[in-house]
């Protein structure tokens, strides 16, 4: 057994309210560059809908992921020698275009008030950003943002095309959630397997997967390989981009920009404790519907002294395994069994991981007896506007039972809640239906409903003064690393002021209105 | 005369070489982040597929052709039981062959950038000459193997040139060898010396990153934080 730590996410998409916030955050901290410009580290989707890139859950259009071969794992778009030897390398046939996601475009604000005298107000026409030619606007990142064309993209989802019996996409029975998306942060990425320069790693404190900009060559493998399209390549600088998990901040224990602007408090991240020795093993699980929970299989229970034992022999700190004890990814994944990832059949074992959200009952059911009948709920389930196949298909790998029984925990636990806040009775023996007891459901609801931020973000600070002097690194990085000299950002010199006046030594020194010491 | 021929065939080639070395240590040392393939097939992937597939699998026999040719005197390849017949034959069909290939890529890669109009905006100076000299090396090349062995039959570039460049390496270059080569090999030569010269400052350091050490690799890489 060899214990690795990893940094990971749970969103509870049962609040997500499609603000775009985390997206617009996320852009405006990372990715609003050139040749950055088409790139969402993270992004909302409308489901049902195809997404962004198109179609991107199609994986036998774009080869993502891995793929069982006689029981071996294997790279979907081909093994190590196929990419190098076969000619992949000059023309990669799998790789989405930038079509695929959309063309950049920007608008000439400045026409309005350039414009001469003329019949009809200005406007200010669309520009592409590759070619700078008018551009007619056919897509965008967000263009099926709450069911937009639903009727035209929506039977295009993979995930509709899955489910056998036929469902319509008319008023009546249309529904609609939102997906936040970002970098899974996998436990096997195949992006990494993908990258045939070296250049593409998985952090061993954190897990976070990042690419080395100086190593990467542009051989754009990572785009396919990575089935959740969340590698980009940057136009300008020709090199695989991705989302970093915002690792500045986690390794200072801060959450990362999406989970801290989320405006509806969806996000949680904490430490999950896996047994690195069998994430292979997990991964080639033969049938895709075991593979959610071989996955769980992998997490360690951070209280058993054993486990604490292993982890300290491993070289974890003693914070990092308080934190796994406290982690909100542990108890709505683990424990509670609230959370599923995100296309477990891509054997990629992701690190985002989803609570499914409830959805109006589609008929009686809703606002009747359901306190007083115990067993109003469980029917109720099948009865969500969302179908519950539909969501199987995106967490599960098509297998209904663990997502129905995630649902029925949240429904009871509404149930309960109400019934203990009115002072209603409430019969124990319903919650021994879902498995819970009262004390399981008051604590979920407090890290579901109430959420404090202290709650939803449990994260060590990383330990990297064992990897470097930090006595000798004072001063020596900050702006001065990243190209311009701050001139107050080191430490200050003594003054002698045998050699510089008074003014001088104060404009040294009295740096921004503050005092440096 | 005397002193154009050794600016040309000594001086020239030589400053391409250096150039080229020193060139890419450098380039390699100070500029990782620009070292990239610099592929453009995120932006178009038609027309790319037929050219850069065409080109890329044309040059690399092209390039072992040259090496054989080259490289091997005359009298090795008589012991390996090749006669002159026999080499010839092959290099004007297999040689012919191939290069056809390439310059098919090549025509097909420089319309490409030159009259598309997302892929000439991404593309920089050095793209668009690299572009263009290559397309000029490959042309001449094929017409002097296909045109003026064609037309000069009594020319063996074996032995002139071939002596003459490998007296490059033993670093006792004869200039007088080069004279009465024809003026087609003359400027393939020459633009081949001079491409070697750009190279380190192009989009052609790719080649250099081949990752061939990717076959033997593990699958999942973990890199941690370097202790003291």
């Amino acid at each position: 057994m060899k214990i690795k730590a990893q940094i990971a996410m749970v969103m509870n998409l049962d609040k997500c309210i499609g603000c775009h916030t985390c997206s617009v955050t996320c852009k405006t901290t990372w990715t609003n560059r050139k040749g950055a410009e088409y790139m969402w580290f993270n992004n909302v989707e409308t489901k049902p809908g195809i997404g962004y890139p198109k179609r991107w859950e199609d994986q036998e259009l774009y080869k993502g992921g891995w793929k069982l071969r006689k029981g071996k794992l294997e790279l979907k778009s081909g093994n190590k020698l196929s990419k190098v030897a076969l000619g992949k390398i000059f023309y990669n046939p799998d790789m989405p275009e930038m079509k695929d996601y959309y063309e950049p475009w920007t608008y000439n604000y400045e026409h309005l008030t350039n414009a001469g005298e003329q019949k009809h107000s200005p406007v200010a026409r669309a520009h592409s950003v590759i070619t700078g030619e008018k551009m007619d606007l056919e897509w965008g990142p967000n263009w099926e943002d709450d069911l937009a064309g639903a009727h035209v993209t929506g039977p295009l989802d993979p995930n509709i095309q899955k489910i056998e019996e036929e469902i319509k996409i008319n008023f009546e029975k249309s529904f609609m959630i939102y997906l936040p998306r970002l970098c899974e942060h996998c436990l096997n990425p195949s992006c990494v397997a993908s990258c045939p320069s070296g250049a593409m790693y998985k952090r061993e404190e954190d897990g976070i997967v990042l690419v080395d900009q100086e190593a990467c060559r542009g051989w754009r493998y990572c785009m396919t390989g990575c089935p959740y399209k969340k590698v980009y390549f940057n136009w300008q600088t020709n090199k695989a981009e991705k989302c970093t998990f915002c690792f500045p901040r986690i390794e200072a224990g801060l959450p990362t920009v999406c989970s801290e602007t989320c405006t509806g408090r969806i996000r949680y991240l904490g430490v999950l404790l896996y047994d690195a020795d069998k994430v292979q093993e997990a991964a080639s699980t033969p049938d895709e519907k075991d593979l959610y929970q071989a996955q769980c299989d992998l997490f360690l229970d951070p209280h058993d002294p054993e486990i604490i034992a292993q982890a300290r022999k491993d070289g974890l700190s003693q914070d990092w395994i308080e934190a796994a004890q406290n982690s909100p990814v542990y108890k709505l994944a683990i424990e509670h069994k609230l959370a599923f990832p995100l296309h477990p059949e891509y054997r990629t074992l992701p690190m985002v991981w989803y609570v499914p959200p409830l959805s109006p009952i589609m008929n009686y059911f809703e606002g009747k007896d359901s306190l007083n009948n115990p067993d109003a709920i469980f029917p109720a389930i099948e009865e969500m506007r969302t179908p519950v196949q539909y969501l199987a298909n995106m967490l599960t790998a098509g297998d209904t039972t663990m997502v129905k029984e995630s649902l029925q925990r949240m429904a009871m636990m509404r149930s309960y809640m109400r019934a203990l806040s009115t002072g209603k009775e409430f019969d124990q023996n319903r919650l021994k239906r879902v498995g819970m007891t009262g004390q399981q459901m008051e604590e979920m609801y407090r890290l579901l409903a109430i959420a404090k931020y202290e709650d939803r973000f449990v994260i060590p600070t990383s330990h990297r003064e064992q990897a470097m002097n930090p006595y000798k690194a004072q001063g020596s990085s900050g702006f001065g690393e990243m190209g311009d000299d701050c001139s107050g950002c080191g430490p200050a010199e003594a003054i002698n002021l045998m050699t510089k006046s008074g003014k001088k030594a104060y404009e040294e020194n009295f740096y921004g209105g503050i005092w440096r010491d | 005369m005397k002193m154009l021929d050794q600016l040309l065939w000594v001086i020239f080639p030589y400053t391409c070489l250096v150039v080229f070395i020193v060139g890419h240590l450098f380039r390699y040392r100070q500029d990782q982040f620009n070292w990239t393939a610099k592929s453009s097939e995120f932006i178009e992937k038609k027309q790319l597929k037929i050219g850069s597939m065409l080109f890329h699998l044309g040059i690399i026999p092209v390039i072992m052709g040259h090496v054989s040719g080259l490289g091997i005197p005359k009298s090795w390849m008589h012991a390996l039981g090749v006669n002159d017949h026999m080499y010839h034959i092959g290099a004007i069909y297999i040689g012919g062959f191939f290069g056809a290939i390439t310059l098919a890529g090549m025509l097909v890669l420089t319309f490409r950038r030159f009259t598309l109009k997302n892929v000439r905006r991404l593309s920089s100076g050095s793209d668009l000459a690299v572009n263009a000299i290559l397309l000029f090396i490959v042309f001449m090349g094929m017409y002097a193997t296909l045109v003026t062995n064609a037309v000069q039959p009594e020319f063996d570039y074996r032995a002139s040139i071939s002596i003459w460049f490998r007296g490059l390496f033993y670093l006792s270059p004869d200039a007088s060898l080069m004279t009465d080569v024809p003026l087609s090999f003359k400027i393939h030569v020459l633009s081949g010396f001079a491409i070697l010269g750009f190279w380190p400052f192009t989009r052609l350091v790719h080649v250099w990153s081949v990752p061939l050490n990717y076959v033997g690799r593990s699958y999942i890489l973990y890199r941690r934080n370097k202790s003291k």
